[in-house]
């Protein structure tokens, strides 16, 4: 079945403790997460035989809380990607529907629990690349305030924006797993105490009476409309258990995609600065100076959405395009967290369509880079934000597996858990 | 803002400025889909300013000694080892 499905890019078992609150369980992890003495490619020929000396930290935690590890999942190169499809080792094919993609960046993991090859999994969530899987396979995906989860070990895409979560079959299940890897740590210095000893399944017991819900009007508008159809049949049971909603306009959310790109772009091209062929990855060889050198490393490396990005991030740093681009897309960052504040000031939670669009077909999306950066609409402002994210499944569409989205205030995990709880 | 327009030697520029070889095929491809790209961010040109505080700030302490990487485990991830040491590219 995985072989079918290319879901992991390394499938090797690593046994965790013989008791814990994850013991017998099965986890697979996405392969931008360091395991030791196991590879690590970030889905890209440049790492294709790199294998870490270190554990992230998550790891360790998932092994000491009993889970066996079951391999490294397949992922768009270094996370860039709506599709599981910019991979070095292939596309991951959704199991709901063969022809269609698993959504990305963390296809391989959501994949492999939609298809039972993992009880759970961790995947990563710079702009929306835990919840688009989830949604697009028909599993739970979170993702988790910013400093919630420690991203040591993790290979950094954009630092400012990316969180490790939990992907599972079950709301219940994700925050078991929540609970395992979150809370401080001094290896991370953006994570915070309010992680430690923090309960997140109890709090999946689906009472959403007198939970007030806010409906973010701009996170509708674009949306498919067989996709807005099964988003509101989903807000009518959560109304049916004594939930309200009412519509809020948060102008800001249009300028999300835009903001996101520009700033993911930047922090990438200086983040994979670092893979120059030296101390690991594709050698540049010795020819020429170092310049020449590393720049053929790269070309051979890297794949042509990890060269547009860098390029791209490189483009909007560079002198006399900084203001233009850079420090704009942080103005739009910062008024993109006004309005939620604001928002959630007068609701206990968020609501949308996780994705905008049902999975596209295998190879629909590769050509027009600008339309699958748009479909990350939905996602992308909550990263901006800081604020914790849930993807639950919300009924179909044409046969296809619909995600509804519900949006926390930060360290807000248990309000979003309790309510997608109720859409089991 | 101006209209924005890419041309190959402008991304070949950029190429050379993040150190990464591109063929004549890449470099018109992302031509033509950076100025897709950086059109539709200027639509950025109509945020607000919004006053804010930032949720992290620098917290400073001071340096402690402890366990790191051994030199083995540093080195065995590099294409080319010397006597001990990373071998990389000529400086110039």
């Amino acid at each position: 079945m995985s072989a079918d499905l290319n879901a992991f890019v390394t499938e090797e078992e690593i046994a965790g403790a013989e008791e814990g609150p994850l013991a017998g369980r099965t986890v697979a992890v996405k392969d931008n997460i360091s395991t030791a003495d196991v590879r690590t490619t970030c889905g890209s020929e440049m790492l294709a035989d790199y294998v870490p000396p270190y554990d992230a930290t998550v790891v360790e935690r998932l092994k000491s809380a009993g889970a066996t590890i079951v391999g490294k999942t397949n992922m768009d190169e270094f996370g860039m990607g709506t599709t599981t499809e910019t991979s070095a080792f292939g596309p991951t094919r959704n199991p709901v529907d063969t022809d269609r993609v698993p959504g990305g960046s963390s296809g391989g993991s959501a994949a492999a629990v939609a298809a039972g090859e993992a009880d759970l999994a961790l995947g990563t969530d710079t702009g929306g690349s835990i919840r688009c899987p989830a949604a697009f396979c028909g599993v739970v995906g979170i993702k988790p305030t910013y400093g919630l989860v420690s991203r040591y070990g993790l290979v950094a895409y954009a630092n400012s924006l990316e969180q490790i979560g939990p992907i599972a079959p079950t709301v219940r299940e994700a925050a078991e797993l929540l609970e395992a890897i979150a809370g401080p740590d001094e290896h991370d210095a953006t994570t915070h105490d309010r992680g430690a000893d923090a309960n997140y399944a109890d709090a999946a017991d689906g009472d959403v009476d007198g939970l007030s819900v806010g409906v973010p009007t701009q996170l509708l508008d674009g949306a498919d409309e067989a996709v807005v159809d099964a988003f509101w049949d989903a807000m009518a049971d959560l109304e049916a258990g004594g939930a309200s909603y009412h519509e809020v306009s948060l102008p800001s959310l249009e300028k999300a995609v835009a903001a996101y790109y520009v700033i993911a772009m930047g922090e990438a091209s200086s983040n994979l600065a670092r893979f120059d062929g030296v101390r690991y990855g594709v050698s540049g060889g010795h020819e020429g100076n170092w310049n020449e050198s590393f720049a053929a490393a790269r070309e051979e490396g890297f794949g042509a959405e990890v060269k547009r990005r860098v390029l791209l991030g490189t483009y909007a740093l560079s002198a006399g395009y900084h203001d233009e681009y850079y420090a704009k897309a942080q103005d739009a960052r910062a008024w993109v967290k006004q309005d939620f504040d604001e928002a959630l000031a007068e609701a206990d939670v968020l609501a949308s369509p996780t994705m905008p669009v049902l999975p596209f077909e295998l190879g629909e999306s590769l050509d027009d880079p600008l339309q699958m950066y748009l479909a990350d609409a939905n996602t992308t402002p909550v990263n901006l934000a800081n604020l914790p994210a849930i993807s639950v499944p919300a009924g179909e569409a044409e046969g296809l597996p619909v995600g509804l989205q519900l949006i926390g205030p930060k360290f807000g995990e248990r309000d979003i858990i309790r309510a997608a709880s109720a859409l089991e | 803002m101006t209209e924005t327009a890419v041309d190959a030697e402008e991304v070949r520029h950029v190429a050379d400025l993040a150190r990464v070889d591109l063929d004549d095929d890449e470099v018109a491809e992302f031509a033509g889909q950076f100025a897709d790209i950086l059109s539709y961010f200027d639509e950025l040109d109509e945020v607000p300013e919004v006053d804010a505080d930032p949720d992290l700030v620098n917290v400073m302490r001071a340096d402690e000694v402890r366990e790191g990487l051994s030199q083995e485990e540093a080195l065995r991830n590099a294409a080319e080892t010397e006597d001990g040491y990373f071998k990389g590219p000529r400086v110039s």
